[in-house]
Parts: C-alpha cells; structure tokens; sequence
C-alpha cells in the first residue's frame, strides 16, 4: 500500500475543496440572484468542467502554461518552473476540474431559500453582505457542505488531468488513482488490489462522514 | 393519398438503403479482412508506414492502436479485441507466451530500438561534447523519462543514466511519461528540458520542428530488443501472420531502419 500517494492525494483533495468553497460562494451567489442578461454565459461557463474531457483540461494546462506561452513564462519568472509536474499545478487543474461540483449545489440551495427571509432582512436594515453571512448562509449548510463533499471526492478520484500534468512523481504528484493504473500496467494486480480497497473504504468512509453531518444540518434549518 | 404513396417510397428507399449497407459492409470487410494491431508507442511512425504500404498491397483494413507495452499487456490478459502485438521489449511478449495467450511460435524478434536524448530547439546543451553528463547542467530542471515499472524505453532510460553514474543525482529532476509519445510531448510542449526516449520517434514532423536530438551509445544500456506475437483470440490470425511475413521482407525492414532501428541479429 502506497500511503505516500494516499497522504498526497487527501492534501491535494483537502486543498481543493477549501480553494473552491471560497471561489464558488461568491459565484453561485451571483448566479442564484442576478438578472443580468448574460448570466446564462456564466452559468454555460462554470458547468464546462462537467463536459469537457479531463484531457482538454490537461492539454491547456500544459500548453498554457509550457515554457513557450506567456503565461507560462510568467509564471516560470516567479516560480522557477513550469506549473506542470508539481503539486501547485495538479491543484490548479483540480479547481477548474471540480468547479461545478462546488457551485452547482450552492446556487440550488441559495435558490431554495425562501425569498421572503432574504427580503426581511433587508428591510429590518441589514446590508447585503450582512445578509448573506446572516441569513443565506446559514441557510444554506447543507448546500456547503454538498459541495465541499462533492469537490473533495471528485478530486480525490481524479485521472486524466493528473496523468496528463503529472509527471508521476512520487511524493508530489503521483496521486492514489494514478499508483493504482501504475500496478495495473506493471501487473502487479496484488497490489493494485489492495490500494483500490483503500481508496474504496476510505472514500465511502469520507462521504459517509460528510452526509451524517449534512443529515444533521437539515433540522437546524429555522423554518422546520 | 399522395402523401401517403410519398411515405411508402420513402419507407421503401430506407429499407433498401439498409439492405444495401447490412449487404456491403459485411461483404468489403470479409473480402480483404480486418486486423488490429496494438503497439508499443515508440513504433507510431514506423507502422504508420508499414501499415499504409501493406494495405495497398493486400486490401486489407489495418486498426491501430498505440501504449506502453506493459499496458496493452494488460489489455490483451483480458481479452482485448487485438489481432497482433507489437511490444517494445522482448520481455512482455514472453510473458503472454508463458501465459498460453498467443499463437505458439508466432514471436518474432522484428526490431532493435535506439535511446536518445531529445532536447528543445534553442537548447544550449552539448551532448557532443560532454554525453549524458551534459543533462547535469542546472538549466535543465526537468527531464522526461518513459515510467520504468512498465515502459522498456524507461528502463533503458534508468539504466544509461545508471552507466553514467548520474542516476542517483539527476533522479528529484526525473518526471514519468506513460509511455515514450508522453515523455517526448513534455519537451514538445516546454515542460521539460530533456527527454530519455525513442530514436523512431525523432522522425516526425512535430518533433523535428520543435527540437535536436542525440543518440545514446548502444554501449550504455542493454539493447532494446522488441518482439511481435500474434494474439492467440485473433480471427483473422492468417491476415495476421501476413502482416508479420511482410515487416521481415527487404521493403519491411527497410522501413524500419528509416525510422532508426536496427536489424535484430539472427539466433535460435
């Protein structure tokens, strides 16, 4: 059993999870309540991780950042290298792969949220911000933690964007799901076996654990 | 009424059109046969061309599909559709052979692979000069290597930079390909500086563009021997075995020398 690839591919999926709670409640809460006319362009764009393939998304990792773009370089200017084959870069990957799987359940629950609370609020003087923290969110704990839920566990069995940045480095990017395809290919079915055993119960474990927590946030909602 | 007639002669136009397709495409596909080779991913060219000249010889429909050895190992373990394997080493052939999963005495030793180092266009390195060594030079931050757990060309890889005493050294800066096409992409893409792979592979357009190359001497690395073997599920094993008689005659192995192998020598 690779625990090396196990503890690496947690931090990477814990990592993940906590980036994109912050980037998408700002999102989803634009999706949920804004009437600007070209909010389906934003809405089209936050779900194209659902359908692109992973390997578009690593493809443009690679290339966008390669040494022979300007992206690239700048970022070689500041880092001394190139955003593939290290951990930072399977991060980035995993923030654009899994983001529609952190603001998809938001934007569902801020819209299941009875307006008239929102509205209340605002007419007892409570600002706009004031709200969100003291009304929405709150609100909406079982929306938050779906999707740190759902990021995390996309991320953590997450393939082809890391086969494709990678690089297969132990210790930094060689995650659980690609030490399991590595055995495979190796045939070394034994111990393919027993990782992917892990990766099962430590999985259901995780989500197990999120959803008795999410099980709980429901009767805490004020209006039931 | 009319419309109906209309729809009876579209109806009837339909079915004929099927018929027709149900009726010709079992017939061209029977006539000249159809085979799927798998292959190592260093023989990309290499087939292409034997590929293309065999089916303007014979009529026959050639698939292919290219990965690392050990992987379309695996695949074929399990029952994959593959009428001829190409592997990129001796060893994985042998493998399926002790395992009773192809025809027996189909194996053939068909090629010897060269390792080079490949480098992008504007690099400064001079392997003239100063051989594997130059790789320690501190701009080169990242070199690819195909993954040696599965890939032949990855451990001769290991084994050059071993001969060289630079492995131990240059290892924090190795990054695994899954097979030798992904590790010379990592340079081809400007990910990494240098890559350990495949002579045959030097010969395509975008990676001539796009940088140099150096061939590693024979003499530092065990010779990367590569065998072929007909699966032993095919259906089409005489399509098959036609295919393997054309790469031994002088048109066959002479493409495989254009694209820098070598010529297996003969023994028993």
């Amino acid at each position: 059993m690779n625990w090396q690839a196990l503890e690496l591919t947690l931090r990477l999926s814990c990592l993940t999870a906590a980036i994109l709670i912050v980037l998408a409640l700002p999102v989803a809460y634009w999706v949920a309540y804004s009437r600007r006319r070209w909010k389906f362009l934003v809405q089209a764009l936050a779900s194209l991780p659902l359908v692109m393939p992973p390997t578009v998304l690593g493809f443009y990792v690679l290339v966008a950042f390669g040494s022979s773009s300007p992206l690239g370089r700048l970022w070689q200017h500041w880092t001394g290298h190139t955003l593939a084959f290290t951990f930072a870069g399977l991060v980035v990957g995993s923030v654009f792969y899994s983001f529609p799987f952190a603001v998809q359940p938001l934007v569902n629950s801020f819209l299941a949220i009875d307006p008239k609370l929102i509205d209340a609020s605002r007419v007892l003087g409570a600002s706009r911000l004031a709200t969100f923290f003291r009304v929405i969110l709150p609100l909406s704990a079982s929306g938050v933690a779906t999707a740190i839920a759902l990021t995390f566990a996309h991320t953590f069995g997450e393939f082809g964007v890391v086969l494709m940045v990678g690089g297969d480095i132990p210790g930094v990017t060689r995650t659980i799901s690609i030490d399991v395809f590595d055995q495979v290919q190796a045939g070394n079915y034994a111990a393919a076996n027993v990782t992917s055993l892990v990766l099962l119960a430590v999985s259901f474990l995780i989500l197990a654990a999120i959803y008795a927590w999410n099980r709980r946030a429901w009767p805490r909602a004020p209006w039931a | 009424m009319e419309s109906r007639t209309q729809r009876h002669r579209i109806v009837r136009a339909i079915a004929a059109l099927a018929l027709g397709i149900a009726l010709a495409v079992p017939a061209t596909a029977r006539a000249s046969g159809q085979i799927t080779i798998a292959a190592a991913a260093d023989l990309d060219g290499a087939l292409h061309a034997l590929i293309g000249r065999f089916e303007g010889q014979t009529g026959a429909e050639v698939r292919l599909v290219l990965g690392s050895s050990g992987n379309l190992t695996v695949q074929i373990e399990h029952g994959a559709p593959f009428d001829l394997f190409f592997s990129a080493d001796v060893a994985h052939a042998a493998k399926l052979e002790r395992e009773n999963l192809i025809v027996p005495g189909s194996l053939v030793r068909y090629a010897v692979g060269r390792l080079v180092v490949y480098v992008p266009k504007d690099s400064s390195l001079d392997f003239g000069k100063r051989g594997l060594a130059a790789l320690a030079d501190p701009s080169v931050r990242r070199i690819a290597i195909a993954n040696p757990r599965f890939a032949p060309y990855g451990q001769a890889a290991v084994a050059a930079l071993r001969h060289a005493n630079l492995y131990e050294s240059l290892e924090p800066r190795l990054v695994l390909g899954e097979d030798v096409s992904q590790t010379t992409q990592f340079v081809v893409s400007g990910n990494a500086q240098a890559a350990l792979t495949a002579l045959s592979l030097m010969f395509a357009p975008a990676t001539r563009s796009r940088g140099r190359y150096w061939v590693v001497p024979q003499s530092d690395y065990p010779p990367i021997e590569q065998a072929a073997v007909i699966v032993g599920r095919s259906r089409e094993k005489s399509l098959a075995h036609k295919f393997l008689e054309f790469i031994g005659t002088k048109e066959g192995r002479a493409i495989f020398q254009r694209y820098g192998f070598a010529t297996p020598e003969k023994r028993q």
